[in-house]
Formats: C-alpha cells, structure tokens, sequence
C-alpha cells in the first residue's frame, strides 16, 4: 500500500514541469500487466531479437488540479459536501483521475455509500441516474484486484461521472448501493455473478445470468473462457483463449 | 402408436406410410422456440413477405403439446438446454428438430463457458441450417427438405429397420477428426 | 435435511436427495386455510409471447398479480468475456449481436468507445459519421417497428404484426444494399466503417423514404385510435418520472413519464447536435404513450435520414491513420464481398511492406492505449453505454455494456405489481426487452 501511495501522491516537480495544464493526465497509475518482448507472443524462440524488452503497463494516474472545466467544480462541491458531513475528502476520495474527458473519483469503499448518497441530494451535484455496475478484474493489481465501476449521470446539469471502487481478491466486499440507486439491483447481481464481488447490504444477491448451480466466476481473469477445440479432417483448431496471442 | 405400427412389411405398410408421409408434411406445427438473432428472422418467415402459410405451417404454437417441429433459432445457453429438453420431451412423437443458425448447430462464433456447442449435444437434430442468421429462404429450404425427410419417414417395422440401419452407419462414420482431406 | 417432500440417502458420491411433490392432502388444506386464490404462475423461459427467453414469475390472486419477478439470463452468451480474446476490430462482430434489433447501435457505442481510448474521436471523417447516424435511424425505425409490431401481436392483433414486418423488410432490404447482411453486421469499425456506401444506396434510401412517409399514417389509422388498442394500453404498465429515475429506466419509458431526455440532445455524439430533430414525449406515463412516442420517434427518423442523404458528400468513410484502418479495399467476386483483385495484386505482387502491414494488421490489430473509456448513445430502448478497458494490448481488456432493455426489465416488477395478469403482457410489450441485449 505504502509503495503506490508515494507513487499516487502530488507530484510537485512534475505538476510545476507540467505547468498545470488542465485536465493533466498523470503518468503513475497502477501497473496493471508486464509487457515482456514486442510483440506478445510468448511461445516460440526469440525471432525478433525484442525478446528482452520489459515494459510495465500502467493506467493513467491522479491527476491535478485544475481538472478542467466542470469537473472542478464537481470535485470542489463534492468535497466540500464531504466536509459538511464531518467526512474528510481525503479519506473518501482515493485519487480523481480525469483521462480522455472523462473524471473518475477513486472512492475508499467503506465510504461509497455516503458519497454516492451526497452525490445524487446535493441540489449542486444532482447525479440522479445510475447506470449500473461493471465489474473489472485486474490480476496484476496486488491488493485492489477487483474493480467496481459506477458511471453516474445529472440530467439536471447534464454530466456524467465515473467512480471506481477496489476490493481485494481475498475479501471481495463491496458496499451495496441499491438502497441509493434501486436500478443498481440487477447490476450489482450481475457483478456477483460475473466477479464474485459481493455488495454488502444488497437485498437478494444470487446469481442471475449463470444457473443457481454454477461455480465460479466466468468474467474474472482467472476464469477460462471455456472454449473447446474444433476438430475437422484431421486438423484441430484451439479454442480461441489457447492459440498463441500478440497482446 | 396405432395400428399402423402393427402392420406387417409389404405393399401395404409402404402405401400407408406414403399416405400418413403426406399428411403429416403438409401440416407441421412448428412450436414458437425463438431464442435470440434466428429467432427474429424466424418471424420473419412467418410474416408477409416469406409466408410460410404457403407450406402449411404459418401457425406457431406455444404449446409444445401440439407441436411436432421444434425450430431451436439461436445460441442455446446451458442454463437454457434444461429447459429446452423439457420442451423437447413435451412434444408428441412424430416430432423433428432443426437446429436454425451456426449457433444452435455447433456453437457457432460463442467458443465459450455459457454457450452449449450445438444443440445435438442435447436434442437429436434433423436439420443442421448454416449462416448467422440464416435469410429466411434459406429457413424455408430446409423446411422444404425436412418435409421430404418426412414424406419419406418409415413406420412400424420398417421404421425399426431404418433406426437399426442408421445406428449401424453412424457406429461406422469416420470422428470428423480422422476425415482426410482438404480443409475445405 | 429429511423432509416429507425430500429424503435423503447416503451413497458412494455423496448425499442424494429424492425431491417429490409435497401431499396432495397437505396442499388442500394449505390452500383452504389461507383462504384466497392465491397462485404462483411460472410464464417462459419457452413461451408465446416474442420477447425471446424471458421467464416471468408471477403470484397471482385470482386475476391481480400481487407480485411479479423476472428470471433472466437464459441467452447468456458470454460475448463480454469473448471480446476479451479478440482484437479490437473484431469486437464490432461480436457487439453487434448482443440486442440483435439494435446491430448498429452497438456497433456505434463500441466503436465510441475505443475512439475515445485511441484519441481520434475527432480525426473520424464527416462521411463515416453522417451514414452511421443514418444507419442508426434507419435501425431506430426497424427496431421500433418490430417493438410495435411485436406488441401488438401479444394483445392479439396479428395484423399490425404483417404490417410492421412488411415495413422492416424494406429497411433490411437498405442495410442488406449497404452491409451485405440483412442482421449482425458489424459494418461500423473503429475509425469509421467497413466500406462506402454502394452505387444506387442514396437512391434505394430516398425512395424508402418516400415509402415509409406513405406507411407510417397505416399505423395511425389501424391502431391509434382504435378503441380495443387503447383499452388495452391505456393507464397499463404505470410508471412515473420518480419510478424511471429510480429504476434508471431510459428512453421511450422516461419520455412517456414527460421528461425529454435524449442523448442526441443531451450528449450528441456522431454531430447529431446538427440535425433538425425533436423530442417526443408524452406525460401519460402508461404503454399507449410509449406506443406514441415510439411512431412519433419514427417520422423524427425519417426527418434526420433525409437530412443525412443532404449531406453525404464524396470522401473517406475511415481515419487516414494507416496503423488503424483496415486495409479495406473490398469488391464483389464470384465467391462473394472480398478483398479487391486489384489490392490483393499490390500485396502479393508490387509491395512487400504492404503485405506484412496488411498481415500484422489483420492478425495482430492495433494496439490501444491503457485507460478506460465510457461511451454511451441513445438506442431505440434508452441509454446504451459501452464501458471499455484496455491493458495498452491488441484486445479489449474488458468490455461492458450498459444495455437498455436489462435496466428497463427492472421495472417490469413496478409496472405490473397490482394490475391484472392480461396486462403484464402488455407492459413487457411496451418496455420492449430485447433478450440478447438483456443477458448479453
């Protein structure tokens, strides 16, 4: 935790070289995949001469203020709703991303349901449509390896948000948001049912797209996709998840 | 089931079957078993345009209990297959089965954990019809054919010998996997 | 557990429970001490009804339901996760049949999406946008057709089905012209499109047009102001403004609540911010002003796919960016669309580089920044928003779509809850669930 906190925190060299551009995109988000060799074939000899490259992928990082546009004020009222409620920002809010036009609250997830619940009442936020939960497994991201990734959008004052929350693999409890969101119902049992992350508080989660009966979760990572081979006149073409891949 | 299977093999038995061949082909009853993309151009066939009426069999019935063909238009999921068995085994004998679309035929482009990889792992299938989805001529070649499979299905004894005769090829076939040839 | 209904016995594989029915005589006098009608009907997954595999679990008191539940996810395909294990372009294959009434809506919010993660939103030529908003009304109204045609099926009326189906074959005829097929296209890419539009395509669309202009007041005359059609319909599946914020409930369901929320207007995307169209809505929050929206939304559509046929102008329907757009120089052989005599010629006879870069290209794809990206546009059924990751690899990481018609189902419990068991039909109808976009 410690070791991505100092990678997470402002930056002051950068953002001064940076000369605070709105909108910033930090560079220092979490590593999610090693990338070894060009071109991602692993099975093989080493043809190209690339094969000792080591890259580490990593999502785009926190970025500064000014954010740009709306989203300062969005983040200004936010925080300062938090605030109100005797919560500090800085506990609430992880990180706030803003990448491709689109700002992102990195939530710490005991307090998602009081931030969700401040950002659909406060008049000046007035995020009243949730459009649901999708599930985002990241294996390589030790600690916080499963994602919950709310997208949230004010007709009022026409905006849409993003808030992302992480639960590790070994304790996958995310709190429920329906009692915020009733529409969040079937969303958040379909995150069960695909990422076996459990919203605490949901009123019945079972699975719903798999049978009553399945095991396991078919969208981790960790999942196989299941295909099998397909055999024809002697030749056997693997199931698409077995052949050799170039990512 | 009636009296015919009781006949004995001869001149008699092939007539009756020509005659009950006829009837039954000229007035399938498909049962309404739309699952996804097939099932759209399924409907398709029965509206205006296609008119399945022309061959009998505009009438899609939701019961299965009066159906005898049952027309698996797209991807059976495993959690459907259960469902689908049981909707099979509702149906009366004589009853057929085409399996609409790649999908239902082998799993078609779905090479994954939800999708059951063709529809005969779970139904004996009369018709495999190939495409995603398949145009609605294509649905109504295939219904033309299954109306020849009829006309020329068997009945009582000879409807054994035929059985016997096709598990025998069957046991015989080549695993598509020692096929030889080209990849075509 | 050992009950009357279930007994147990142990074996080599573990326990094995026998389930039977419970006692005839203990059901008879349940059902005669809690002195009502009440019944659990079990409707689907295999039923009449054209909503596909849909399973309706409703307890009924005499005619009232008192409470109703949907059982979904028999279509299941798992299409997110095999996304996973393709590149990017081949995703618009397998988008394109999830709500397999709305091919070109998926396609759209996709390609959105990983244009918005490739950073060349702005470098997708004007052409390319203008047919895909066409396409896309063309799909509105070939989608809201079968919806009225389906539904009036389901109360009975077989002849509104011939009708609406008749009028969509006219429009599959269009994308067959331009696509090559009649359903699952995958003809949008990111970038852009497949290929140009063919020689006549203008023409054949301005006579569908004219067509439809002369179609449309059919619909009027046979149904809305038929009095069985609205007895039917009117002040059936309830739902206000309170109702559909709550349940996230989105398009022809929010606008007959009397909200005009569009996200042509709200969020243009494709430059819808420059057609010529309007918002219907209706404040009777019930199945009939649903069924009016939907014919308004589809003289709107006329209106914006001539606005596009003004439009079209000669050029490029995909990014100038050579290491995204396929090398798609199609023509019509004998076998089929394929590659062109004439490109086929240059990578295997004049031009080595072009072969490995149309090699690499195909097999390997283009790879995408990491980041994630949220994409949504206004399908026929609400807000359809596509969430897509990527790992800075040549496939999706993941891919998730926010698909109308699985939010909307929701409400179908608020909708039918206290009505009677012939309405629920009718308020299934007028959500208008399409089960490939629900399960996915």
């Amino acid at each position: 935790m410690s070791e991505r906190d100092e990678q997470n925190k402002p930056n002051p060299e950068q953002d001064l070289n940076a000369q605070n551009l709105p909108g910033q995109r930090g560079e220092q988000g979490e590593e999610i995949r090693v990338q070894r060799g060009m071109f991602g074939a692993n099975n093989g000899g080493d043809t190209t001469g690339y094969g000792g490259l080591v890259r580490s992928v990593r999502l785009p990082g926190a970025a500064s203020r000014p954010y740009g546009g709306w989203f300062d004020e969005v983040a200004d009222e936010l925080e300062g709703a938090l605030e109100e409620q005797d919560l500090l920002p800085e506990n609430a809010i992880e990180k706030t991303v803003v990448d491709r036009g689109e700002i992102t609250f990195h939530i710490a997830r005991e307090h998602l349901l009081r931030v969700a619940r401040t950002l659909r009442d406060d008049p000046a936020l007035r995020f009243e449509l949730c459009t649901g939960v999708s599930g985002v497994h990241y294996p390589a991201d030790k600690g916080r390896e499963l994602h919950a990734v709310y997208h949230l959008r004010s007709i009022t004052h026409n905006r849409l948000i993003r808030l992302e929350v992480s639960a590790p693999d070994d304790d996958p409890h995310v709190p429920s948001l329906v009692s915020v969101y009733p529409t969040n119902d079937w969303h958040e049992r379909e995150t069960y049912d695909f990422f076996g992350l459990i919203f605490d508080g949901h009123p019945a989660l079972t699975r719903i797209m798999m049978p009553d009966d399945w095991q396991g979760f078919p969208q981790r990572k960790d999942y196989p996709l299941g295909g099998i081979a397909v055999e024809y006149k002697g030749a056997q073409i693997p199931a698409p998840d077995q052949r050799r891949s170039y990512s | 089931m009636g009296l015919e299977e009781k006949l004995p093999s001869g001149f008699l038995l092939t007539t009756v079957e020509q005659a009950a061949g006829w009837v039954r082909k000229s007035s399938v009853f498909p049962a309404t078993f739309g699952l996804a993309c097939c099932a759209i151009e399924m409907m398709t066939t029965g509206a205006g345009r296609y008119d399945l009426a022309r061959f009998g069999m505009e009438v899609f019935r939701g019961s299965p209990r009066q159906a005898d063909l049952m027309i698996v238009a797209g991807r059976v999921s495993q959690k459907m297959a259960p469902v689908l068995r049981q909707v099979y085994d509702q149906m009366p004998n004589p009853k057929w089965v085409i399996s609409m679309g790649v999908c239902a035929s082998s799993g078609g482009m779905f090479n994954n954990y939800a999708i059951v990889q063709g529809v005969d792992h779970v139904v004996p299938v009369d018709i495999y019809l190939p495409g995603c989805p398949p145009r609605p001529e294509m649905l109504m070649d295939s219904i033309l054919k299954l109306h020849q499979k009829i006309q020329s299905s068997k009945l009582g004894v000879n409807a054994e010998e035929a059985a016997r005769e096709a598990e025998e090829a069957a046991l015989k076939a080549l695993p598509t996997i020692e096929l030889k040839g080209l990849l075509r | 557990m050992t009950t009357q209904s279930a007994s147990a016995r142990e074996t080599t594989e573990g326990t094995v429970y026998t389930v039977t029915g419970g006692d005839w005589d203990e059901v008879v006098e349940a059902a005669a001490k809690a002195d009502d009608e009440r019944l659990v009907v079990n409707m689907g997954p295999q039923h009449p009804s054209t909503h596909g595999v849909l399973r309706l679990i409703l307890e009924i008191d005499g005619e009232t339901v008192t409470e109703a539940r949907c059982g979904i996810g028999y279509l299941h395909t798992g299409i997110e996760k095999n996304l996973e294990f393709r590149t990017w372009t081949q995703g618009t294959t397998f988008v394109t049949r999830m709500d397999y009434l709305t091919p070109f809506f998926n396609e759209t919010a996709y390609c959105l999406a990983v244009e918005k993660l490739l950073g060349i939103e702005d470098q997708v030529p004007d052409r390319a946008s203008i047919i895909r908003v066409m396409l896309m009304e063309l799909n509105r109204l070939s989608s809201h057709l079968v919806a009225i045609a389906t539904g009036g099926m389901e109360l009975g009326a077989t002849t509104i089905m011939i009708y609406g189906f008749r009028d969509r074959e006219l429009i599959l005829d269009l994308y067959e012209l331009i696509t090559g097929l009649r359903m699952n296209h995958a003809y949008i890419r990111p970038g852009g499109l497949a290929q140009d539009l063919p020689p006549g395509a203008v023409d054949q669309v301005r006579e569908f047009v004219k067509t439809m202009r002369k179609n449309l007041p059919q619909y009027d005359k046979l149904a809305t102001g038929n009095p069985i059609f609205k007895a039917r319909m009117q002040d059936v599946g309830y739902l206000d403004l309170a109702g559909c914020m709550a349940l996230g409930a989105t398009g022809p369901i929010l606008r007959s609540a009397g909200l005009p929320h569009d996200l042509r207007k709200a969020q243009p995307y494709c430059g819808y911010e420059s057609y010529d169209f309007e918002i219907p809505t209706s404040d009777t929050c019930d199945s009939y002003g649903r069924f009016l929206i939907r014919l308004e939304e589809m003289r709107q559509s006329l209106n914006i796919v001539e606005q596009c046929l003004d439009r079209l102008e000669p050029g490029p329907v995909m990014v100038a960016d050579k290491k995204i757009a396929w090398p798609a120089q199609l023509a019509l052989g004998p076998d089929g669309l394929g590659n062109s005599l004439d490109h086929i010629k240059k990578i295997m006879g004049t031009s080595m580089e072009a072969l490995i870069h149309h090699f690499k290209l195909v097999t390997e794809g283009f790879r995408v920044p990491a980041g994630q990206a949220y994409a949504a546009v206004e399908s026929p059924k609400g807000e359809l928003g596509a969430h897509v990751v990527s790992d800075g690899g040549t496939r999706p990481f993941r891919v998730h779509f926010r698909d109308p018609s699985f939010t909307n189902l929701q409400s179908m419990a608020a909708m039918c809850e206290g009505g009677q068991v012939a309405d629920v039909i009718v308020a299934v109808a007028s959500i208008d669930p399409v089960m490939g976009g629900v399960d996915r």
